[in-house]
């Protein structure tokens, strides 16, 4: 099981790929080379930090290589600021555009008297048919760190409530996206990892 | 709903983790890694390792033991103790921290929070503030005076306008230690922790007195702490994180469990 792990110079992918280890997948990282991307049996997009880091993707190519390998077919899983990539920007960078998958706006929290950011374990309430959440029972807990979240639509796989209800996760098709670190969140990210690395067009696991 | 997490704190000197009240009479407590694990196992939410060796040879040992508590560790882990520049983040974070904390090194200059949140996120940044209250001041709660070196060297700085300033540098956490309470097993500093947590947007993780279920109860309420840290009621197996909050949950804290 190969995975080609997008490195844009947002924080560290340490615990990326160590999860990634752990659940028997070869992990290849690239900051550019964009024939590992053309090549990618799956592809994830890490990070923690800021949106802006993004603008790498553009400035490297490894955005339009990335839309090219999502249109063939490519699982892509988007984590934290890689998930918020997957929409079309972000109020924290709004000059940086995301990747338009979706086609909605991540924001700030709504001002209120709760901590920014959003730090700690908060339970997942899973929508009926998500391939990347499936066996993720009511109430089990994912670890967050966060300030600016993506809104609930349609392709929201899981809501968290914090301040207001916001996407946990994203999925259409092959292109998923989670704001939480399942690499961080004990049995059930690694459970949910497992998944994404099992996901196939055919729905077999 | 957003749950008050449970902690694990390993003091770790020269590669293994000691434990001893106020850094004195230190007693071997075991291997880093397979503390760190168990207690992730037994439902910590987080495993903070705190290095006290303060000698230079101490860097490389400090790094292979972050190395080996991250290699099996999948909940967030943070490494503190020694950290002065943004280099030394770096390598700490390479070695598999997903936070690091800093605590003298951000006294003396605090542009190190603003350098490594910069290159990791705020997220990333914890900063650890030890603070005794002072009897001397108009406010001896909000002007508890800020230590360093392990509590042995005051600052003048003040406990309230120091988590700030840290907040608005791109500080992600505060970890507070109330020196008054640490090591007496006699209750968290609850008035102190909210003092700080209330002058502040970000979390803020509660250190010092803990003895019984009940002063975590406390200190999520009264002091209103997002986090609390606790170390030696884990230690010698008193007790465990699971149970710790399984008894919290009775008490009406959200926690995490099943966990």
């Amino acid at each position: 099981m190969r995975v080609t792990v997008i490195d844009y110079k947002a924080g560290n992918l340490t615990s990326v790929l160590k999860a990634l280890h752990h659940l028997g997948a070869e992990a290849i990282v690239t900051d550019g080379d964009l024939a590992l991307v053309e090549s990618a049996e799956r592809i994830v997009l890490p990070g923690v930090g800021h949106f802006a880091a993004t603008e790498r993707l553009d400035a490297t190519g490894l955005t339009g290589a990335i839309r090219a390998a999502i249109a063939r077919g490519v699982p892509f899983l988007g984590i934290c600021v890689g998930m918020q990539w997957l929409y079309a920007g972000s109020s924290e960078a709004p000059e940086q555009p995301g990747l338009g998958h979706f086609p909605e706006q991540c924001a700030h929290f709504a001002e209120s008297t709760e901590k920014v950011p959003h730090v700690g374990w908060n339970s997942l309430e899973v929508k009926n048919g998500s391939r990347l959440l499936a066996d993720v029972e009511p109430g089990e807990y994912v670890y967050f760190t966060h300030s600016y979240r993506g809104p609930v639509t349609s392709d929201t796989a899981a809501i968290t409530h914090y301040i207001e209800p916001f996407a946990a996760a994203v999925e259409r098709d092959n292109v998923m996206g989670v704001q939480f670190h399942p690499e961080k969140s004990g049995a059930t990210g690694l459970k949910i990892l497992c998944n994404f690395l099992s996901w196939s067009a055919e729905g077999s696991k | 709903m957003i749950t008050k997490r449970i902690i694990a704190c390993l003091d770790v000197h020269a590669g293994r983790v000691v434990k001893g009240v106020q850094f004195v009479d230190l007693v071997d407590a075991g291997d880093p890694a397979t503390q760190a694990a168990r207690h992730a196992r037994e439902g910590a939410d987080e495993i903070v390792l705190l290095d006290i060796t303060a000698t230079h040879e101490g860097r490389q040992t400090l790094l292979d033991t972050v190395r080996r508590t991250a290699r099996e560790l999948f909940v967030p882990f943070c490494v503190g103790g020694g950290i002065r520049t943004a280099d030394d983040a770096a390598q700490v974070f390479d070695a598999g921290a997903d936070k690091v904390s800093v605590n003298s090194a951000a006294l003396k200059d605090p542009t190190l929070i603003d350098a490594i949140g910069r290159s990791f996120g705020a997220q990333a940044v914890v900063v650890a503030i030890d603070a005794r209250r002072d009897p001397k001041a108009a406010d001896p709660v909000r002007d508890a005076e800020v230590f360093v070196q392990g509590g042995r060297k005051p600052t003048g700085r003040r406990v309230v306008e120091w988590a700030r300033e840290a907040e608005q540098r791109g500080a992600g956490e505060i970890l507070l230690t109330s020196m008054d309470s640490d090591g007496t097993r006699a209750g968290f500093d609850c008035e102190l922790t909210a003092a700080v947590s209330e002058s502040v947007g970000i979390p803020v993780i509660a250190s010092g007195g803990a003895g019984t279920v009940g002063h975590f109860v406390d200190v999520f309420g009264r002091g209103k702490a997002d986090a609390a840290l606790a170390a030696s009621i884990f230690h010698f197996g008193v007790s465990s994180a699971r149970s710790l909050k399984e008894e919290l949950a009775k008490a009406g804290v959200s926690v995490r469990l099943p966990c």
